[in-house]
C-alpha cells in the first residue's frame, strides 16, 4: 500500500487523479495526498448521508404501500425531505446517556458500528475509473474484515446501556452475525473462484461481456451460492426476517434501546450503508458490477480508454455508476420487502437456519465449484452452454416474477376485497338468543 | 540510526506515526485499564493499528486476516465471555504489586531482546531496505499457490490443528444428560 500511496501509476486510476492530476503518473506529495483523501472522504460522507436519507425514506414508503398505505407524503413532494425533518429533529433531540451505564463506551459505540462501514466504501467498484482504491487487491475480503468489526460497536452498545434488554439484543446480535459470517464468506469464495480474483474492479471487469458472462450464470454452484450469500447477508445486516437484535416487538429497540438523537441515527446510517455494501458486493461479485445485461459499458469503456478521449470515459463512467447503485438499490429493495413480509424467527431457530441449513449448504457449494472448475474448464463449449442455459433460467424466473407482479398491479381494482358481507353471515348465532 | 537511508516525509510515513501511535496508545491502555470491557475496547484499537501496520507493508491479506479474525472473532469472544459472566458492569480487577514487578521485568527483558534482534537484522548483509519504489506488492494468486504448494504441511497441519480444537470445543459445551434417578 505504501507504493500505492505515493505514487500513481498510469493502469485503473481514479476519475480524481485523471481530473486533478491529468495523465501523467508522478509522485504526490505530501499535501497533495492528504487533500486528496480528504476530498474522498467528503465524497464517502456524502454518500453514506444520501444513502441513508434514501434509504429511510424508501424503506417508509415501501412498508407504507405494502401495508395499503401512502407512507410519508406530507414534507415535500411524495414525502422526500421527510428523511431531511427527521435528521433535523434528531440533531435538536436531548442527548440522554443513562447514569449508571459506562458513559466513555456509550459515547463510542455509534462511531465503532459506523467507521467500518464507512472505512468498507472505500473497495466499491462503482464505475471502471470511480473506484475509491482500485488497487486493493483483496476487495472484497477487506468488506468482509471490516463488517465485522461492526459487530463490536453493537456489542458495546448493548453493554454500555446498563439495560438488560439491551445486553439482549447485543448478545443475540452477536451471536447472529458473528455465524452467518460463515455462510456468508463461503459463499464469496464460491463467487471469487468463480472470478478468479478478489480485486473488486477485475472481477467487475471479467464480466463485461454480456449477461450471460456475469459470474451468477457461470456455474450452477455460483447461482446457487448467490442466494446463500443473500439469506446470510440478511442476517448479517441485522435485517428482518433476523432483526432480532432490533427487534422492535420484543425488546424495545433491542441493542440501541437507550440512544436517542444522532446517536441512534449514527446506529441507522451504519444500517442502511452497510445494506448498500453488502448489495455492493453482491451487484459487483455476481450480477455483473458496472455491467449492464448487454456488455456495452466494458465494450465502450475500453474503446475510449484506446482513444483516450475523456468526456467519452466520464459519460461511460456515470453510466456504470448509474448500473451499479442500480443494482444496489434493487438488492435493498429486496430487502425492505422481505422485512415487511417475512415473520421473525427465534433466536435458535435462526441459529439453526445458520449451521444447519446454510452452512451445508454453502460447503457444498464451495466443494461442486471447485470440482467444476477442474472438470469444465472456463472457455470450453460445455461451460458456455451452462452459461447460457443459467442465463435463460435466471431470465425466466426473473421475467415470471415481474410478470406476476404486473398483473397483479394490474388487476388490483378489481380484486374484491375479502371483508366479511354481513348478509353472508349464516344466522345460526341467532337461534340460541332467539329461543 | 544513521545507517537508514534519509526519510522522506510522506503519507507512507505520516500513516505509519497514526497508526503506531494508535497501536501503542491503546496497548497502554489494555494494560492500564482496570474495567474488562474498556480493557478488551483498547485492545480492539491496537488490533485495528497494527492491522493498519501491516497494509502500509502492502501486506493486505494479512491485515483484513487479521481484522476478521482478531477483532471480528477472538476480541467479541471476550467481550462474549465478560458479558455472560460478569456480575456488574464495573467489575474492576486489582492485581497484586508482586504480579506488576514481575509483568514489569519480563516486559523488559523482552523489549532488551527486541531490540536486540532488531538491530542485529538492520546491520546484518541480508538486510534489503526497499524504498519506495522496489517494494513488490504480491499478487494474491501467489500467495495461494505458496500456500497450498510450499507451505502445504504446515497448512494442512494448521488445519489439524482447528479440528482438534473444533472438536474439543463442541465436546465441552455439550449438554450433559441427566442421570436418572432410581427405577
Amino acid at each position: 500500500m505504501l507504493p500505492a500511496l505515493c505514487t500513481l501509476s498510469q493502469a485503473s486510476r481514479t476519475v480524481f487523479e485523471r481530473a486533478i492530476f491529468g495523465n501523467k503518473p508522478q509522485p504526490l506529495g505530501l499535501w497533495a495526498t492528504v487533500v486528496y483523501y480528504a476530498i474522498a472522504i467528503a465524497v464517502i460522507t456524502t454518500l453514506v448521508l444520501l444513502i441513508a436519507m434514501i434509504g429511510i425514506w424508501a424503506e417508509r414508503k415501501v412498508a407504507g404501500h405494502m401495508q395499503s398505505r401512502l407512507g410519508p407524503n406530507r414534507v415535500g413532494p411524495f414525502g422526500l425531505l421527510q428523511s431531511l425533518a427527521d435528521g433535523i429533529k434528531l440533531i435538536l433531540k436531548e442527548d440522554l446517556i443513562p447514569r449508571s451505564g459506562d458513559r466513555l463506551l456509550f459515547r463510542l459505540a455509534p462511531y465503532v458500528a459506523f467507521a467500518p462501514v464507512f472505512a468498507a466504501f472505500v473497495a466499491l467498484p462503482f464505475a471502471p475509473d470511480m473506484v475509491f482504491e482500485p488497487r486493493l487487491n483483496v476487495g472484497v475480503f477487506y468488506v468482509l474484515a471490516v463488517l465485522g468489526v461492526e459487530v463490536m460497536g453493537v456489542m458495546l452498545a448493548g453493554w454500555a446501556s446498563n439495560n438488560k434488554w439491551s445486553i439482549y439484543g447485543a448478545m443475540r446480535e452477536a451471536c447472529q452475525m458473528v455465524s452467518y459470517e460463515i455462510p456468508l464468506g463461503i459463499s464469496i469464495i464460491v463467487g471469487v473462484m468463480a472470478a478468479g480474483t478478489l480485486n473488486m474492479v477485475e472481477m467487475s471487469s471479467a464480466q463485461g461481456g454480456g449477461l450471460h458472462t456475469w459470474l451468477i450464470f457461470r456455474n450452477p454452484f455460483v447461482f446457487i451460492a448467490f442466494f446463500v450469500y443473500f439469506v446470510a447477508s440478511l442476517a448479517s445486516n441485522k435485517r428482518a426476517p433476523f432483526d432480532l437484535p432490533e427487534s422492535e416487538s420484543e425488546l424495545v429497540a433491542g441493542f440501541h434501546t437507550e440512544y436517542s438523537g444522532m446517536r441512534w441515527a449514527f446506529f441507522f446510517f451504519a444500517e442502511y450503508a452497510a445494506m448498500f455494501v453488502v448489495g455492493g458486493i453482491q451487484a459487483a461479485l455476481f450480477q455483473g458490477g458496472w455491467n449492464d445485461p448487454f456488455g456495452l459499458i466494458g465494450h465502450y469503456h475500453s474503446k475510449f480508454l484506446a482513444s483516450g478521449s475523456t468526456a467519452g470515459l466520464v459519460v461511460v463512467n456515470l453510466f456504470g455508476a448509474t448500473v451499479f447503485v442500480a443494482k444496489a438499490s434493487l438488492i435493498i429493495f429486496i430487502q425492505m420487502w422481505l422485512r415487511w413480509t417475512l415473520p421473525r424467527p427465534r433466536i435458535d431457530q435462526v441459529l439453526y437456519a445458520c449451521v444447519k441449513v446454510l452452512l451445508p449448504i454453502a460447503c457444498a457449494m464451495l466443494l461442486g465449484a471447485a470440482l467444476w472448475q477442474l472438470l469444465v474448464p472456463d472457455q470450453t463449449v460445455a461451460a458456455l452452454v451452462v452459461q447460457i442455459a443459467l442465463t435463460v433460467l435466471g431470465v425466466a424466473v426473473s421475467g415470471a416474477i415481474l410478470l406476476w407482479i404486473a398483473h397483479a398491479w394490474i388487476g388490483r381494482r378489481g380484486n374484491k376485497l375479502r371483508l366479511t358481507d354481513p348478509a353472508e353471515i349464516p344466522q345460526k348465532a341467532a337461534g340460541p338468543a332467539a329461543a | 540510526m544513521a545507517m537508514m537511508v534519509a526519510q522522506t516525509v510522506n503519507m507512507g510515513s505520516v500513516l505509519f506515526y497514526v497508526f503506531a501511535l494508535i497501536a501503542l496508545v491503546s496497548a497502554i491502555g489494555v494494560v492500564l485499564s482496570q474495567n474488562i470491557v474498556r480493557t478488551a475496547v483498547c485492545l480492539l484499537f491496537t488490533l485495528a493499528g497494527v492491522a493498519g501496520l501491516y497494509l502500509l507493508l502492502s501486506a493486505e491479506f494479512l491485515a483484513a486476516v487479521q481484522l476478521v479474525v482478531y477483532a471480528g472473532g477472538t476480541l467479541i469472544l471476550i467481550i462474549f465471555g465478560v458479558m455472560l459472566t460478569s456480575k456488574s458492569p464495573f467489575s474492576r480487577f486489582q492485581p497484586r504489586r508482586v504480579e506488576v514487578a514481575i509483568a514489569i521485568a519480563l516486559g523488559l527483558v523482552l523489549l532488551v531482546m527486541l531490540i536486540m534482534g532488531f538491530d542485529s537484522a538492520i546491520h546484518s548483509r541480508h538486510f534489503v531496505q526497499e524504498t519506495s519504489s522496489q517494494a513488490q506488492r504480491y499478487p494474491m494468486d501467489k500467495l495461494g499457490q505458496v500456500l497450498l504448494g510450499d507451505y502445504l504441511v504446515p497448512f494442512e497441519v494448521v488445519s489439524v490443528l482447528l479440528l482438534t480444537v473444533m472438536i474439543g470445543a463442541a465436546y465441552l459445551a455439550k449438554a450433559r444428560r441427566r442421570e436418572r434417578k432410581g427405577p
